[in-house]
């Protein structure tokens, strides 16, 4: 049902801006399964794999121990979530220098991203990568999380969580197909355009609670199709095209002579 | 822009006394549709309009079925399910009588146009004579000729009447119409700033770098009407690197650390203006675009806006909490004409 | 049994007629004709959602409750459990979710509201550019436009009655734009919310702003446009047997019963079907109104799209101006104040700039083809594009996240479009009217292309032409090109200066800059030469014998080409 109702949203989303459909299934398609997160310690070899990968894939821009350089920040301390998130999703490594990093579908297997993470992580102390029971939907307060959302994050990702334009090309992506842990991750570290959310300004519990008020959003609406949840300018593009469209249709068989 | 002939082509090959414009042929033939002339025809189209109406039936029974059989329940998914079978009920319910109407009438119903007339809409000036005889002997029946203080006095009293309901209605409806109150928010020196929506009160090592607080008074509750004041007192309150900040100088004491703290409320329209993107430290509003520069003492770089956020002045106190060192220092929000004064 | 039924209807009418004179309306009204076409429609679409919104408003009001005390929500939208809010949005989740039907209404009051706009704006288009609006409907137009301005007033402060996010930040921006109007600005925005932003008392005067005083407004004046119509009678499209002194139709009684009836019918059915099938206006996403959250995506319903395109595109830079110690904000006062009032104010006064311009005193019943009338069809399209832009630059966000574009660069883009697009629109549609009407004019010469070629037998090929009918003929010859003005001299016959000079010469300019390019519809005497002629230029060019003569030498074929006798014989007919 979920992944059903997940689906639509994806599909009805574009439908609504019409040309859109082309677009958006190329280029944010995401294949995202939730994948049970955990934060075992990792052991040596795991991170001697990782910085081998890490040198053959990322030094380029990020330096050979991570130091940074002029294309791309430094990773010492930012953790093993930001790895988590930033190779997980595809976003790294990045493929041009655009406005900022896609998701795209991840170059590297699970056990590599994780190898990579606790590579970085062993760079110096950064978030980690969140425990299932943090981002356990059915633990959080959907009402409560509703609220913190709406405060921080529905000026750029929408109300319900479907995206949203910032300057320069830029732009909130859309959470419909986020797995909890890739929204947790991307609240503790702030990963490009997006403030980081540190545990004194949402606690973790506040975080499970916007994660629950997410994941809530994704049954779809009472009122039938939602029409991508994107606002009154959808719902108006609509009132015209097949309202305005099917009254004028019916006009038109009206004024007809009859055959 | 036409190209007309030279009237020599004309008589030498259009025969003579041609007039200027066409006139009108007058009405077309009558076009018989296939139920007038088909009988079979006629009679399927009677059965397709009593085919609309009974759609309409079922329509209206699907609707009081569903209303009774399937409650909005508590889920999402049951609560579209009765809207969409009531909906459906109603649409049947409506468009099947419609279409069974317009289909009687273009199928069933004599079809033969039939032509008024009109007439001018000015009337003969025999009635406007008589109007005008009309109102000059009621003006005479009045005798109001040459009594200017009868006029006056009328007009007056008619004029002023309408005073007594719209004095108290234009005095009570703005309140006090103490509009200085739009220069002013309930920070002061001291007050902490806390968290929103929640309300905890935040210390300065909380806001670590690319972080974004959204904040209110710590005060806030206390007020008689929190909403009244919350719409002019949030504040968005960002840390970056201290090397990144450009502060001018009457402002070299405001921030903490890197940590600045401005009016959430946009200076173009008073939309809250909350868009943070902590890599270029620029703050969009999402309603208007206008952007503000929170590296630079939030001047405008883009968009509506004018004037740059006002920024508050913060500090922390003994127990390391952030608070305001004042109020702003000029009115939050908006523009208007009495801002400055 | 019928007969019972019969005398009983009979006794009841003798007793109304005895009583309200009925009968005489209905002896002058039964049979009142009304032309037919679809496009007279668009105004009864507008008529219809109206009475969807009364009916829809109606059930809403049973349940809504006009309040902003603080409550907490306890129902089954976990998502708002336990949340404070006000009592006008706790309601409103109340009769959403828990009154059956309750949700069903309230989209189909909103999906109305939408469709109520759409089709003013639409019905507007084909009042405006069939020239229904002249002489003597000019005032109608007037009427029709303050139902445009009341559709507008109704819609916004619908749109914000259940205090939720969206609409209340629409109602900042209100205030925002409110207090920018110099001197006054502060004091109405006192006016409206009682005090202070967002105040205690704004969501019980818009209910009563929404319910009694726009809706009575609304009810009134769409009682005088219906009235206005009637005593018109309904305008007719151009055609054979269609005169400024007839109209031609069905009559009301009974074919516009059922029809117009039936058309009710219809739009309710078709917004019950958008109400059953798509989500409108979700609060429960927005949630309950709160001066600190935004959503991305804030915009308001699409009427007043265009208000906040203008605010969008409109730069801030300097705008901002102080006089003496008062401050002046032109980046809100123009986009939101001036740029709308001038749109609006072409769009009210154009009947009567036309009017001046033509200096035309005559009664119109005929409607204008839109290609005959290239100077107010360009205009039009020019307005309409101006507003489009602005509708596109509010929709500036969505655009740029679902397009992949720079928010920043859309602004830039629009900023010049909004001046540029309705200058080349214009023209481009002046052009193309013009091009319709030559083509017209060639019709009517040479006749449909019947895709025949017959060949002479010195050897050209010619192609067989199918003269129109009279009928169609007359569609495309029956108007009167508008000419720019001759004035008189400015002295009269003994030197004297005539009065009203000055203003004929404003008018002459005027006229000049509607008619100037314009499409002669074809004479009699064109179409004679045009078929002596046989429409060939080489025949013509050496004059060397009329077309007939060499009809027995083509070879294929055995058609005339066109026939001179054919294109006159109606027109002898006639006279």
């Amino acid at each position: 049902m979920k992944a059903l109702a997940a689906r639509r949203h994806h599909r009805s989303a574009p439908v609504v801006l019409l040309l859109l459909a082309l677009l958006v299934t190329g280029g944010l398609y995401a294949a995202l399964a939730p994948t049970p997160a955990g934060a075992a310690e990792a052991s040596e070899s795991d991170i001697q794999t990782g910085s081998d990968l890490f040198k053959a894939n990322c030094a380029t821009c990020h330096g050979m121990s991570a130091e940074g350089t002029q294309d791309a920040p430094s990773l010492i301390g930012v953790g093993a979530a930001s790895v988590d998130f930033q190779v997980g999703t595809g976003r790294m490594p990045m493929e041009n220098n655009g406005p900022q990093a896609l998701a795209k579908p991840p170059q590297f297997t699970d056990e590599q991203v994780a190898q990579l993470a606790a590579y970085v992580a062993s760079l110096g102390p950064g978030p980690a990568i969140p425990t299932a029971e943090q981002i356990d939907p059915e633990q959080g307060d959907e009402a409560n999380g509703m609220q913190i959302f709406r405060t921080n994050c529905a000026m750029c990702h929408n109300a319900v969580g479907a995206g949203g334009a910032l300057s320069e090309g830029k732009f909130a992506p859309s959470l419909w197909d986020s797995s909890p842990k890739v929204i947790y991750e991307a609240m503790v570290t702030g990963p490009q355009a997006m403030p980081v959310f540190n545990d004194a300004n949402l606690t973790p519990d506040e975080k499970r609670d916007v994660i629950s008020y997410i994941v809530a959003q994704r049954v779809g609406s009472p009122g039938g199709a939602e029409l991508g949840a994107l606002g009154p300018v959808t719902e108006g593009l609509w009132a015209w095209v097949i309202g305005i469209g099917l009254l004028i249709a019916c006009s038109v068989w009206i004024g007809a002579k009859s055959s | 822009m036409s190209t007309h002939p030279s009237p020599t082509d004309i008589t030498t090959y259009g025969g003579a006394n041609l007039p200027d414009t066409f006139t009108d042929p007058g009405h077309g033939p009558h076009r018989l549709r296939r139920t007038d002339t088909d009988p079979a025809a006629n009679k399927r189209a009677e059965r397709q309009v009593v085919l609309l109406f009974a759609v309409s039936i079922i329509g209206t029974v699907l609707f009081l079925v569903a209303y009774v059989l399937v409650p909005p329940g508590d889920t999402a998914a049951s609560m579209r399910t009765s809207n969409l079978l009531l909906g459906l009920g109603l649409f049947l319910g409506m468009f099947g009588i419609g279409a069974a109407a317009v289909h009687w009438a273009k199928t069933l119903m004599n079809d033969h146009e039939r032509t008024d007339e009109r007439h001018s809409l000015t009337p003969s000036e025999e009635t406007r004579q008589g109007a005008v005889q009309a109102l000059q002997e009621g003006l005479a029946d009045a005798n109001v000729a040459r009594r200017g203080v009868l006029k006056g006095a009328m007009f007056s009293a008619l004029a002023l009447a309408p005073l007594s309901v719209a004095v108290p209605l234009i005095g009570e409806v703005g309140e006090d119409w103490d509009i200085t109150k739009f220069k002013h928010t309930i920070w002061k020196k001291g007050v902490r700033l806390a968290s929103d929506p929640s309300g905890r009160p935040i210390r300065a090592a909380e806001v670590t770098l690319g972080s974004a607080f959204h904040v209110i008074p710590a005060n806030l509750e206390d007020e008689e009407h929190p909403l009244d004041e919350k719409a002019k007192a949030i504040v968005l309150m960002v840390r970056m690197d201290p090397r990144d900040l450009k502060e001018a100088e009457d402002r070299r004491g405001w921030s903490y650390e890197g940590i600045v703290a401005y009016s959430k409320v946009c200076t173009h329209v008073g939309c809250p203006v909350a868009l943070y993107e902590q890599q270029t430290h620029h703050l969009l509003c999402p309603c208007h675009q206008s952007t503000f520069d929170l590296a630079d003492g939030a001047k405008v770089v883009f968009g509506p806006a004018n004037r740059p956020l006002p920024q508050l002045p913060i500090t922390v106190d003994d127990e390391g909490y952030l608070v305001a060192q004042s109020d702003f220092h000029e009115p939050i929000g908006p523009s208007f004409w009495e801002r400055l004064t | 049994m019928t007969t019972t039924i019969g005398r009983g209807a009979a006794a009841t009418a003798d007793y109304l007629d005895q009583r309200t004179s009925v009968s005489v309306a209905i002896k002058g009204l039964a049979r009142k004709v009304f032309p037919d076409h679809w496009s007279f429609l668009l105004g009864e679409i507008a008529l219809y959602s109206f009475v969807v919104l009364l009916i829809s408003g109606v059930f809403l009001t049973m349940f809504y409750v006009p309040s902003m005390n603080e409550v907490h929500y306890e129902g089954p939208w976990a998502a708002m459990n336990g949340v404070e809010m006000s009592e006008a949005f706790a309601s409103t989740l109340r009769l959403s979710f828990e009154v059956r039907g309750g949700l069903l209404m309230r989209q189909i009051h909103h999906w109305a509201a939408l469709i109520f706009m759409a089709s003013i704006v639409t019905h507007m288009m084909r009042v405006f550019f069939t020239g229904a609006f002249r002489k003597p409907r000019e005032l109608n137009w007037v009427l029709g436009f303050t139902l445009l301005i009341l559709g507008l007033l109704a819609g916004f402060s619908g749109y914000s009655l259940p205090d939720d996010v969206l609409s209340g930040n629409g109602l900042r921006i209100a205030d925002g734009v409110v207090r920018s109007i110099p001197i006054l600005g502060s004091y109405i925005s006192y006016f409206i919310f009682g005090g202070e932003f967002p105040g205690q008392d704004l969501i019980p005067r818009l209910f009563t702003v929404h319910i009694l005083l726009v809706p009575a407004l609304i009810l009134a004046l769409i009682g005088a446009h219906l009235f206005l119509v009637f005593l018109h009678k309904h305008t007719q499209y151009p055609g054979s047997g269609r005169t400024n002194k007839n109209v031609v139709g069905y009559p009301l009684w009974p074919v516009y019963v059922a029809k117009a009836g039936g058309f009710f019918f219809i739009v309710f059915g078709v917004i019950a079907l958008l109400g059953a099938t798509m989500t409108i206006n979700p609060v429960w996403n927005y949630g309950p109104f709160d001066p600190s959250p935004v959503s991305a995506g804030a915009q308001p319903d699409w009427y007043m799209l265009f208000l906040e395109g203008a605010l969008r595109l409109m730069p801030g830079q300097g705008m901002e101006w102080g006089i003496g110690e008062f401050t002046l904000s032109l980046n809100v006062l123009i986009p939101a104040v001036i740029v709308p009032g001038i749109l609006f104010t072409l769009l009210a006064g154009y009947p009567f700039v036309e009017a001046f311009v033509t200096g035309d005193k005559g009664e119109h019943h005929v409607l204008d083809r839109p290609r005959n009338r290239p100077f107010r069809t360009a205009f039009g399209m020019a307005i309409l594009t101006a507003f489009t832009i602005l509708i596109l630059a509010g929709s500036n966000d969505l655009i740029a996240a679902h397009f992949f574009l720079s928010l920043n660069d859309i602004i830039r883009v629009f900023r010049v479009l909004f001046f540029v697009a309705p200058v080349l629109v214009f023209i481009i549609t002046k052009r193309i009217c013009l091009g319709l009407q030559r083509k017209d004019r060639e019709l009517v010469l040479h006749g449909h292309e019947t895709g025949r070629i017959v060949r002479f037998a010195h050897g050209e090929y010619i192609e067989v032409h199918k003269p129109l009918d009279a009928h169609e003929r007359w569609l495309r010859v029956g108007y009167q090109a508008e000419r720019p003005l001759e004035i008189e001299p400015p002295v009269d016959s003994r030197g004297v200066r005539r009065k009203g000079y000055r203003v004929d010469q404003v008018r002459q300019r005027l006229s000049r800059v509607f008619f100037e390019d314009r499409v002669e519809p074809v004479t009699p005497s064109e179409l004679a030469a045009a078929h002596s002629h046989g429409a060939h230029d080489t025949l013509e060019a050496g004059h060397s014998a009329p077309v007939r003569e060499l009809e027995g030498t083509a070879t294929g074929g055995g058609r005339t080409l066109v026939e001179p006798v054919d294109g006159s014989a109606p027109d002898a007919r006639n006279r």
